[in-house]
Order: C-alpha cells, then sequence, then structure tokens
C-alpha cells in the first residue's frame, strides 16, 4: 500500500472539521425473542437484563473508536425486537410498563434513542398488536429515549388501511399527551411502509425477526460533503454532478464501514450493515436541501428538485455500494424538514410545501419527515397523508413513513422547537378537504400486481 | 500500530521540540515527519509508532491536543486506518 500523501490526510480532516462529516449513529440491534413470559414482570427482567449485558459497552467502545481514529459518532442507539412480539405471551392488557423498561435500560446504559416500542400490521393485527398500538400514546409520553414505529403496508400484502385510521387518531392523541414540549411524542413515532429491518436510525428503528441475536448497524452522514464536492464544479453537467457525489459517498462510507467493523469487533457482535444515508441536522453545512440549491436550484422546492433528488440519492447509492461489503437500512437522502437548516428555511419562505414534500419522497430513501402541521389537522386527514404515502411506497416498492407531528395550538407560520438533532420545525400548510369517507371504508388496500414477482 | 499526528497552525519556534518531547516520554517512536507552510498555514504531519504506548491513545491524544492549544495549534492524533480506508483502495 502506497503511502499517504499529507493532502489526503489533509482531505479528511477537512471533511471531518469544516464539512461535518460524522457518523451518525451506531446502532446495536439485540433481539429479545427469548424475554417472552406469560409473566409481564419476568418478561420484563429478562428485557432489561439482555439490554444492559450485551449493549453494556456500547457507549464506551463508540467514543473510544471516536478518539482514536477522530471521527464523531454523534449518537449510540439501541433497537430491539418489535416489542408486540414479546409483549403478546404475557397476560397484561397495558404494555407502557414494557416502555418504561426500555427507558430505563436505555439510561442505564448510556444510549440517546431505543426503538422498538413497534408492531407490524401490514396484513392485520394480533391482540398484541392491539395493545401495543393503544399504548403508544402513553408509552412515548411517559419516557424520554423510546422510539416507536408501526409498519402499515407492504407491495406484498397492499395497505392495512384500518391500521392506517387508527395511526392517525393515535398521531393525535400522542400529540394531545405531549402537549406541553410541541407534541414531542409524535417526533419519536414513524408509520411506515415496506419497513426494512436493519435500519439504524430513529424514530424508525427495530430488529427484525429475521436478525441474528445482536447486531451492529452503522448510519453515517454527510451532507456538507457533498455539497462542497457539487460547489468545486459551477456549472458542469449532470454526468460531472453524479460522478463527484459518488466520489464522495465512497469515501464516506469508506469510513462507516471502518467503523462497523471496529466496533463489531470491539463489542463481539456480528457486523450487520452500513446504512448509506445522506442525514441532514439543523446545523449550517449539514443540509440536504443545500446540495440540490448548489445544483442550481433558487429554493429547495423549486421546480426540478424532484429531479435533483433523485439523481443525488441515485448517485449516493452507487458510490457508497462499492465502498461497503454489506449495504442495508434506509440508504439514500433523507428529507427531513425540522432536521435541515435548508428545508426548514424553503418552506419558511413558501418555496416547499407538503405536496411537493410528497412527490420528492418518490425518489429519497424514505418520505415525509418530522413535518409539523397545525395542532388542529383532523386524525383523517392525518391518515389520508399516512395512505397516500404507504401508495407510493407499494407501488414503488421501496420503503416510505410518515412522521407528522400536529402541533397543539399552533397554525401555519407558527414555529415549533424540539431541540437537539429534531431541531425546529416551521408548521406547514395542509389540504384539509375532507377525506373521512374514504378514511372510514377501512380494510385492505390490495397488493398491486407488482407484488406477484415469483 | 501507525498514527498520524497532524499539526495545523501559525509557525512558531519550538513545535517539534516540544510534541517530541510528549512522544518520547510515552515511547512513541516517530517514523516520518512531513511539513509545509500552505497558506500561510503552518502544516505538520508526523507518522508515529504507537504499538508501544506507555499510556492510553486518549490520554496522548488529550495531552497533544492541550499542547497545541497552548501553542495556539490545533493538534490531533488519528490511527492511520482511517486514512488508509478513505484513500486506498
Amino acid at each position: 500500500m502506497s503511502m499517504i500523501r499529507p493532502d489526503e490526510i489533509l482531505e479528511t480532516i477537512e471533511m471531518i472539521d469544516r464539512e461535518n462529516l460524522d457518523i451518525r449513529t451506531i446502532t446495536m440491534g439485540i433481539s429479545l425473542r427469548d424475554c417472552c413470559s406469560f409473566s409481564g414482570k419476568q418478561s420484563r427482567d429478562k428485557i432489561y437484563d439482555k439490554i444492559t449485558r450485551l449493549a453494556g459497552n456500547l457507549v464506551r467502545s463508540a467514543q473510544d473508536i471516536e478518539t482514536e481514529f477522530g471521527i464523531p459518532i454523534i449518537n449510540k442507539r439501541i433497537s430491539v425486537t418489535p416489542i408486540a412480539l414479546v409483549a403478546e405471551s404475557s397476560d397484561e392488557e397495558d404494555y407502557v410498563e414494557y416502555a418504561r423498561t426500555l427507558d430505563r435500560a436505555a439510561a442505564e446504559t448510556g444510549v440517546d434513542f431505543i426503538g422498538g416500542f413497534s408492531a407490524l400490521v401490514h396484513k392485520g393485527y394480533t391482540f398484541g398488536d392491539e395493545k401495543l398500538i393503544r399504548c403508544i400514546p402513553e408509552a412515548l409520553a411517559s419516557t424520554l429515549k423510546v422510539c416507536s414505529s408501526v409498519n402499515i403496508a407492504t407491495t406484498r400484502a397492499g395497505i392495512n388501511m384500518d391500521a392506517v385510521a387508527q395511526m392517525g387518531r393515535i398521531i393525535k392523541e400522542t400529540a394531545a399527551l405531549t402537549t406541553d414540549s410541541g407534541g414531542i411524542g409524535c417526533a419519536k413515532l414513524v408509520v411506515f411502509s415496506n419497513v426494512p429491518e436493519d435500519n439504524p436510525f430513529m424514530a424508525g428503528a427495530f430488529h427484525g425477526i429475521g436478525e441474528p441475536e445482536s447486531v451492529i448497524n452503522v448510519g453515517i452522514s454527510g451532507p456538507g460533503v457533498v455539497q462542497s464536492a457539487i460547489k468545486k464544479i459551477p456549472g458542469e453537467d449532470f454526468g460531472a454532478v453524479a460522478e463527484q457525489i459518488k466520489r464522495s459517498a465512497f469515501k464516506i462510507t469508506r469510513i462507516g464501514e471502518l467503523v462497523a467493523r471496529e466496533a463489531s469487533r470491539r463489542l463481539n457482535t456480528q457486523f450487520g450493515i452500513v446504512d448509506l444515508s445522506l442525514a441532514p441536522t439543523p446545523a449550517m453545512g449539514d443540509s440536504v436541501a443545500h446540495i440540490l440549491e448548489e445544483m442550481g436550484l433558487e429554493k429547495c422546492g423549486a421546480p426540478g428538485t424532484t429531479a435533483a433528488l433523485a439523481l443525488l440519492n441515485d448517485a449516493v447509492k452507487k458510490g457508497g455500494a462499492m465502498a461497503s461489503s454489506y449495504v442495508g437500512g434506509l440508504s439514500g437522502a433523507f428529507i427531513p424538514v425540522s432536521e435541515d437548516a435548508g428545508m426548514i428555511d424553503a418552506v419558511r419562505c413558501g418555496a416547499l410545501t407538503l405536496e411537493k414534500l410528497e412527490a420528492m419522497t418518490c425518489v429519497c430513501s424514505v418520505g415525509l419527515d418530522m413535518i409539523a402541521v397545525p395542532g388542529d389537522t383532523s386524525a383523517e386527514t392525518i391518515s389520508g397523508i399516512i395512505a397516500d404515502e404507504a401508495a407510493i411506497g407499494m407501488v414503488n416498492n421501496k420503503t416510505t413513513a410518515v412522521r407528522i407531528i400536529p402541533v397543539p395550538g399552533m397554525t401555519v407560520g407558527d414555529t415549533v422547537e424540539f431541540g437537539g438533532l429534531l431541531g425546529s420545525g416551521p408548521v406547514m400548510k395542509v389540504n384539509n378537504f375532507g377525506n373521512s369517507d374514504f378514511i372510514n371504508r377501512g380494510g385492505r388496500i390490495p397488493a398491486p400486481i407488482n407484488s406477484m414477482r415469483n | 500500530m501507525k498514527s498520524f499526528i497532524t499539526v495545523i497552525g501559525k509557525d512558531t519556534v519550538g513545535i517539534i521540540a516540544g510534541l517530541s518531547a510528549i512522544l518520547a516520554q510515552r515511547n512513541v517512536n516517530i517514523l516520518d515527519i512531513n511539513q509545509t507552510v500552505m497558506d500561510e498555514m503552518f502544516t505538520m504531519i508526523m507518522m508515529v509508532d504507537t504499538s508501544s504506548l506507555t499510556c492510553s491513545f486518549s490520554e496522548l491524544s488529550t495531552l497533544l491536543s492541550d499542547y497545541g492549544k497552548g501553542a495556539g495549534l490545533s493538534v490531533r492524533m488519528q490511527r492511520e486506518e482511517i486514512f488508509n480506508t478513505m484513500h486506498r483502495i
């Protein structure tokens, strides 16, 4: 191997120092399938013991890697088996205590978030799924670090419209129970179509049933690096832009791969995947919207935005796929509104609307993410937004999701502050024309013809 | 185990001497030094062998960065793998 040149060392340091290159998260997935019990208490004791035993050194190891390699690792997280699967063996009706147990385990291990207060109901509910979903508002209101997700659609199963209708109400209830903090409970709740089983990002992370006992998944970041790379080639054509993005994505992902392997070695845990996502933060120079603007758009949301995002998303995957042996999770560009300074600006000045964001979710990695809407938005309207997003995911064989916050007491133009990585969101205008007869039909939208792939 | 120490800042007398002393006391051997002045900024890159360190990596890392702060320099130490991984296939 040839000697590393000084300019290469300085390039890496510049990416970290000036362009906010970091590892967004090391997430340890832990199976709780052996923690079922007829007694809820016994089940929760097993859960607490297993999580604190397996993830006891997670934070410490991540900090050591951060120091030795000089790369910031922003979050350390845990994902667990969807709790509906674990809790439903017990005779309990109320699963909130399971969420509190996860919260205590998260506090004990020192992680930032724990994901998996979840249920998969794309084709229908089990008794456990029903109980868990009912408990989501209180679970999120009475814990700090627990994240929840519900999968309501897949390409193979279609869309469970009963669950769509219910999740509209659950989101409203969650907002109501966390009124004092701007409805922050909803920022920890994601409704999915085609949810991946190995996603390291929150709030949607859980440890899927096809996963091993425990696993290390890493989510990368680095919108600033991509933006700087495009800045270096003003006026050049899209072939050149795609090439620049691929090169940057490759370099970013190589770091993710290194960190993932190092973390799994130190924690004696299988390496799962690197999630090739461009994850923005509210900090300046860490915005996906600014990448799109760097391509020549006055503001994110201007005509051309969807095409720009399609190019970005594809080039990130192409560059990243060459850099890692195992790729998974959500992998692509995230477009959360409140977590991205450029998106926030674009909404404030009227360039970016909910409908444009919906179009963008056809070509980005996830969906409508961290969208603040007026507090009086009805449950049916929220369900309609979820149904539309689920349809996009179902028909296009991709993951889509909705993380929407009907902010109690706020209206269009107000700003809700969540703080930290969750940022601050301008409350967006929603189309309030009625849809309750549509939502109240219930049942299941059949799987599309392209689900028959065998 | 090899690591790179990168020093960036305004050139002053005794930077290398100061850092070398810290390294020698902790049994770190200097393998190579490269220094340049770019845009009036002094940049020095030192390749060192940290396999026989007599303290922890993070302690040495903190010592170096504190020394740098005292002299108005940014000093960091990183294991070589991060650069190899990013720039060599």
